[in-house]
């Protein structure tokens, strides 16, 4: 944490007028098969005219439920509002009827969800979908409507909006479908929209487009923006003011640059200490948040937090008040004012020591590996296609390192651990492993060999056998592949267990009794239970919240330094793949883009894709963030069934010439260690 | 090694102050209406089993001073045109009808399960060739296909049970269940935990034994009990038509057809009993089945 | 469209091809052929040299491959022979009956479905309310009555409440529509019970699906009327699986009628193919199997189309 930023007191925005929007002592119940959880338990939060809040938590903390809960969109019968009042323009949204909760929903409060893929119905016209709030609310003509309709394709950014009225959800990408869904959501200029993780299921380079889009037009139009989020970073870019909340209730609230600079909640700190940063030295040790947020239906008295909170006192017993903890912040700590004075500031972790050791021998030696899918058309006789998912990419891992595999949806970056693994026979190329080429080795030998090699799945859910107990899960490869005695492979198993941050009497439990985060340190005692001296990690971490994260990139850290472990780490988080690995490779659309040393490469990068990569990623600092301009990348995804010709980053790169339209750069090595392909350079 | 001392994680994910119930417990809890089916089977089959001491009269004993009685005291309900006592013939027809029902449908779904795990794990040519005969034997509706079957195979009672009448009746259930297990064994095929076993080189045999078919248990489950049913229904359908049990055995289709139409106003509880029998049994099948399904379905699960 | 079509069609040959050589070579293992039965069946003596020319006459002498290519070249021909029992050509045999049988599926189906229909969506709407309850029960209840017993139960309150009893004679819609109709009212009512079950659940479980995609929440935030979602946002992704449900259902309902217009004495195809099955009459069974199958792969491809034209994101090349 960098001591005390030298912050001005930012008035309050203009605190004496009436908030447009007040949640006062909100309770949400949701009644479920076990119990009822509370999933929003007393929350207080306000939002003044023309500004624009963060609502930030991690998953479960009830953030989304509050502001369905304003748009009385709770699902029924099983949540309901169980108190509180939402004063919206000074009447309590919840003492309306359903019919006047109608007329303001979509006119003066709309919502953007998470999801565009399913939040448009897929059988409507994007145009009908666009002009029914228009018809509904302001009792539009067809005409009218339509030619609003233009208007608001063209103020998203939207090309050729005529036409495109009359397509279908499915002719839309992602990213169009999201600039879609804020045309809905402004159609009727609204004064406040909510947007419900708006970009999370979106690429960074077009996260980037939307939340700038969104910012944009908020300023313009004057509509104040509630932005729901679990990324620091937009928070920190986009956001005026703040709310923190953890296990149903509001733990923290104020100006940005004020939560960000002084935190006064130390679940504020420990959420900001545990995402890898791209904006400062890289950490030793990810700083995490130890334990699991409590269970919501049963929870424990007195502060949620205490049970994870290093600043514990006795007085944590009892429920703290949520409090003025001065400077505009409030906050639901007893020590909040202990914090404001720098409590924390002696548990922060050093920088890293970055200990360059000599390079070692090469174990994983990848060369012009290429895999091609064919793909049939539509029909049962449909014209074949095929996807270039992987071409020619090289690259070398040394014993006990880890490289970082980094691009955007459709890189081809699972593909290539996949094929490693032989779980796709490559198209062409070698992959070396210790020497030995796995492409071409017999069954037998790939069948030995793989105990050598091991994987660690993204989604924690579906990676383990819901039919099997944990004990069981562990025990297969001890007992199965490397011929361990079963009542030697049950004490091995509790070794694996406690080594992976869990307890021995797991063993004993099925895959759904555990939350995420262990299931991931499962994922990772099966691998280990191999014995083995390299490790495919698929996106281990992505389908889990920043603080489990941390728990887990520690972890993955530790044993490669105890166990000697070579990692291929697989991530679209930029942040999280400079703080696991040594060196980098960048990937767009099946190609190597840049290749070079950690350091190197986030201190010097040389291809424009991973400039804009870098740039299109927010970090967690309103300071920072306001100071530089975003160069947001332009333009869409190309699909991988028809990449463009030549440089397939030249349809998207600010430095495109018509030379690059026609030649696919070579991946040269324009420093020593530090490669890239583009001829720009 | 912090880790490696103290576990970072809580010991316990599961909740405190929230009892757990018995299993059977919480299925009449959740699923009461499944409950209900399931005791009216259970009911049915003590019925079944115990029918020598439960069952008043001898099921096939002619009695021609009693046709024709109306229900009472002496014959709950009633006699039919032999003078043979209703009730009696409704519990042996339990047994003739809970023993072809079940045994058909566990013939017809597991052989399924087998030819659609088969031809979803070999994929390919085996596949395209198992699937296209699966079409070929879809096209049949249920009752035509059994009926084709029975004229083919005749009738062959092995200790008082009709095999052949069992495979005309399996037979049909046998494509339906193939393509149901057949497409939930592709989803399976698909997920991560079988691309970690694949990854770690276990034998196929190993990984669809331990990984896929224990997964595929659930659906042929739900099936099973399913298709129980729908073998009632079908025996009875085929009794009815003269083509399934033969007389002098108590089966409920049977009591149904032939004489009985002709007495619709003289002894219409002949027609009302045994078709209250047939409807009530597999009603229950329904009912249990429909709450097995919520029951198994992991959407439910928190 | 039209390629499309037309390549389906021609998909729709090998499986009718494999219905055709099943049915065929099934019934042919069948031990004891029609012309014992026929001329031996109530124990009168016959020769052998009788038998002999009778079979000679059906052409069952032949090998069972010849008599596949005979059946197959016919019925390319239009020319489906005729009933070994009877003698009569097989194409009158059931054209005398399929309108029949044709007309109570038709009835059937469109009871059902417009009853099915505001049934299962209601019940969806409403759903773990006294009203789902009463539906849900009504309809596995549905599933579990069987028609013909429904159909006996029938004739039984007519009888007893009206003294009225199935007609020995069918009157064609043509001659009286109204006695027609009264006439087929009621086995059309006793197999479409089942039927309006089937699709009713199917509608009220996709409903449910449908009500909880996110588009509806998104439909909801607009400010829609809660009528317009259902009817413009939900029924319509909803119809899709329905649809597919009421058209196999369809095509089965042949099976239905094969045990229920026994109990309303109608002389339809589904008692001609219990008649034929008895008789051993082969070629009327193969025939009418052929025939079901063509319905249902034909419907098949009708209920694609609907699809089609349903549903935006497909589109037939």
């Amino acid at each position: 944490m960098e001591s005390a930023t030298v912050l001005e007191p930012t008035p309050i925005a203009a605190s004496d007028t009436a908030p447009l929007i007040s949640v006062e002592g909100l309770r949400v119940e949701f009644s479920t098969g076990r119990g009822v959880v509370k999933a929003v338990d007393g929350v207080d939060w306000s939002v003044q005219p023309g500004e624009t809040m963060a609502l930030v938590g991690e998953s479960g903390c009830g953030k989304s439920v509050s502001a369905l809960a304003v748009m009385r969109l709770l699902a029924k019968p099983a949540g309901r509002v169980a108190g509180g009042r939402i004063l919206f323009e000074g009447r309590d949204l919840l003492t309306l009827s359903e019919e006047e909760m109608r007329e303001r929903r979509g006119r003066d409060i709309s919502m953007i969800f998470q999801e565009p893929m399913t939040s448009l119905n897929p059988i409507l016209t994007i145009g009908l979908q666009i002009m029914e709030p228009l018809k509904i609310h302001l009792g539009m003509s067809e005409e009218q409507a339509r030619a609003r309709a233009t208007e608001l394709l063209g103020l998203v950014g939207i090309p050729d909006a005529e036409r495109r009225l009359g397509q279908y959800p499915h002719q839309f990408s992602g990213g169009m479908r999201q600039r879609v869904m804020i045309a809905i959501g402004l159609a009727c200029n609204p004064k406040l929209i909510i947007a419900d993780e708006p970009t999370t299921a979106l690429d960074v380079t077009i996260q980037a487009q939307i939340l700038e889009l969104m910012k944009e037009l908020s300023r313009r139009l004057g509509i104040t923006l509630v932005i729901i989020t679990h990324n620091l970073g937009i928070v920190a870019r986009y956001a005026d003011r703040v709310a923190v909340m953890y296990a149903g209730r509001v733990v923290e609230e104020g100006p940005a640059d004020r939560v960000f600079g002084a935190p006064r909640h130390p679940y504020t700190i420990g959420l900001m200490r545990s995402v890898p940063r791209l904006d400062r030295p890289r950490d030793a040790k990810l700083a995490t948040i130890e334990g699991l947020p409590p269970n919501l239906l049963a929870p424990p008295s007195g502060c949620r937090f205490a049970a994870r909170c290093p600043f514990r006192i006795d007085q944590c017993a009892i429920d703290p008040p949520y409090h003025d903890a001065g400077d505009g912040q409030r906050s639901a700590c007893h020590r909040a004012e202990e914090l404001a004075q720098g409590l924390a500031e002696a548990t922060a972790s050093p920088p890293a020591v970055t200990a360059t050791s000599a390079a070692t021998e090469i174990l994983v030696d990848v060369r012009g590996l290429t895999k091609h899918f064919e793909v049939r058309g539509r029909g049962l006789m449909g014209a074949k296609g095929v996807v270039r998912a992987v071409q020619d990419v090289s690259f070398q891992i040394e014993r006990g390192r880890t490289l970082g595999l980094v691009g955007e949806s459709g890189c081809g970056k699972t593909t290539i651990g996949r094929t490693i693994l032989r779980l796709e026979e490559a198209t062409g190329g070698e992959v070396r492993f210790a020497g030995e080429d796995l492409v071409t080795a017999s069954r037998s030998r790939m069948k030995e060999l793989r105990t050598k090699i091991q994987v660690i799945f993204q989604d924690p859910y579906s990676s383990l056998n819901p039919r099997m107990t944990i004990g069981d899960i562990i025990a297969e490869p001890l007992v199965f592949r490397r011929g361990v005695a079963r009542k030697e492979a049950r004490e091995r198993v509790a070794e694996l267990l406690v080594q992976s941050g869990l307890y021995a009497d797991f063993a004993e439990r099925y895959p759904h009794q555990l939350s995420g985060g262990q299931r991931q340190r499962v994922g990772i005692a099966r691998a280990l239970a191999m014995d083995p001296s390299f490790i495919v990690c698929d996106e281990p971490v992505s389908a889990l919240d920043v603080s489990i994260q941390g728990q887990i990139i520690n972890l993955l850290d530790e044993l490669q330094e105890r166990l000697g472990l070579t990692y291929l780490f697989i991530a679209h988080d930029l942040a999280v793949v400079r703080h696991i690995s040594h060196r980098i490779v960048v990937m767009y659309l099946g190609r190597v883009m840049e290749m070079a040393d950690r350091d190197e490469l986030y201190r010097a990068p040389l291809h424009p894709y991973t400039q804009a990569l870098l740039d299109a990623a927010p970090v967690p600092d309103p300071a920072l963030e306001r100071a530089r301009t975003p160069r947001a990348l332009t333009g869409e995804l190309p699909s991988p069934l028809s990449p463009p010709p030549g440089c397939v980053f030249h349809t998207r790169c600010p430095l495109a010439t018509e030379e690059c339209r026609r030649v696919v750069p070579e991946v040269r090595e324009v420093r020593p260690g530090h490669f890239a392909a583009c001829i720009k350079i | 090694m912090a880790t490696a001392a103290q576990p970072a994680v809580a010991s316990d994910a599961a909740v405190p102050g929230v009892r757990r119930l018995h299993p059977i417990l919480a299925f009449i809890r959740y699923q009461p209406l499944g409950a209900a089916g399931l005791f009216v089977i259970l009911v049915m089959g003590a019925a079944a089993i115990l029918a020598d001491v439960i069952a008043p009269y001898d099921p096939e004993a002619i009695d021609f001073v009693a046709m024709l009685t109306a229900p009472s005291w002496e014959h709950p309900f009633g006699t039919d045109a032999f003078g043979r006592d209703i009730l009696t013939r409704i519990i042996y027809g339990a047994r003739t009808a809970l023993t072809i029902g079940f045994v058909s449908s566990f013939t017809g779904c597991s052989l399924g399960a087998v030819i659609g795990v088969t031809s979803a794990y070999f994929g390919g040519r085996v596949d395209l060739a198992i699937q296209r005969f699966i079409d070929v034997l879809l096209s049949y509706p249920i009752i035509v296909l059994a009926l084709v079957v029975v004229a083919v195979l005749g009738h062959r009672p092995i200790g008082g049970i009709d095999v052949n009448l069992i495979a005309a009746i399996a037979i049909p259930i046998v494509p339906r269940v193939a393509r149901v297990v057949r497409s939930s064994a592709l989803a399976i095929r698909e997920m991560p935990y079988v691309d970690a076993a694949r990854a770690g080189g276990y034998s196929d045999r190993h990984i669809i034994f331990r990984h896929m078919l224990p997964n595929v248990l659930a659906p042929y489950l739900i099936m099973l009990t399913a298709y129980v049913a729908q073998a009632i229904l079908l025996e009875a359908s085929l009794s009815f038509l003269g083509l399934g049990v033969s007389e002098p055995k108590p089966a409920w289709g049977l009591m149904l057809s032939g004489d009985s139409a002709n007495f619709y106003q003289e002894a219409p509880w002949m027609i009302l009993f045994p078709g209250a029998a047939i409807s009530l049994a597999v009603f229950s099948f329904n009912l249990f089945g429909d709450s097995l399904r919520d029951w198994l379905d992991p959407k439910f699960k928190t | 469209m039209l390629r499309y079509i037309a390549k389906r069609i021609f998909l729709m040959v090998p499986t009718l091809l494999g219905v055709a050589v099943l049915t065929f070579f099934m019934l042919r293992v069948v031990p004891g052929d029609i012309v014992e039965i026929k001329l031996r069946g109530d124990g009168g003596t016959v020769t052998q040299e009788v038998i002999e020319r009778e079979r000679e006459r059906l052409g069952l002498n032949k090998p069972v491959v010849v008599q596949f290519g005979d059946w197959m070249k016919g019925l390319v021909t239009l020319d489906f022979g005729t009933s070994m029992w009877t003698g009569r050509a097989v194409i009158d045999e059931i054209g005398v009956r399929i309108g029949l049988t044709l007309q109570v599926a038709v009835m059937a189906a469109v009871i059902s479905v417009l009853i099915a229909l505001p049934l299962g969506t209601i019940s969806a709407l409403f759903r773990d309310t006294w009203i789902d309850y009463g539906v849900r029960i009504v309809t596995i209840a549905g599933l579990a009555v069987p028609s013909f017993w429904l159909g006996m139960l029938m004739i039984m309150g007519l009888l007893t409440f009206f003294a009225w009893s199935p007609p020995v004679t069918y009157t064609p819609f043509t001659e009286d529509p109204i006695a027609n109709m009264s006439q087929l009212i009621w086995p059309a009512l006793a197999v479409g019970y089942r039927y309006s079950a089937v699709v009713a659940r199917m509608v009220r479980s996709s409903i449910i699906e449908v009500m909880k995609e996110d588009y509806i929440r998104t439909a909801r935030a607009k400010g829609v009327y809660e009528r317009l979602v259902v009817g413009r946002h939900a029924m319509r992704n909803a119809l899709l699986p329905a649809i597919t449900v009421v058209g196999l259902e369809f095509a089965f309902l042949i099976g239905g009628l094969v045990v229920t217009e026994q109990v309303f004495n109608l002389n339809g195809i589904g008692r001609l193919f219990v008649e034929a099955v008895g008789r051993n009459d082969f070629i009327i069974v193969q025939t009418l199997v052929l025939l079901i199958a063509v319905m249902f792969t034909v419907v098949n491809l009708v209920i694609d189309l609907l699809y089609g034209v349903l549903d935006p994101r497909i589109r037939y090349a």
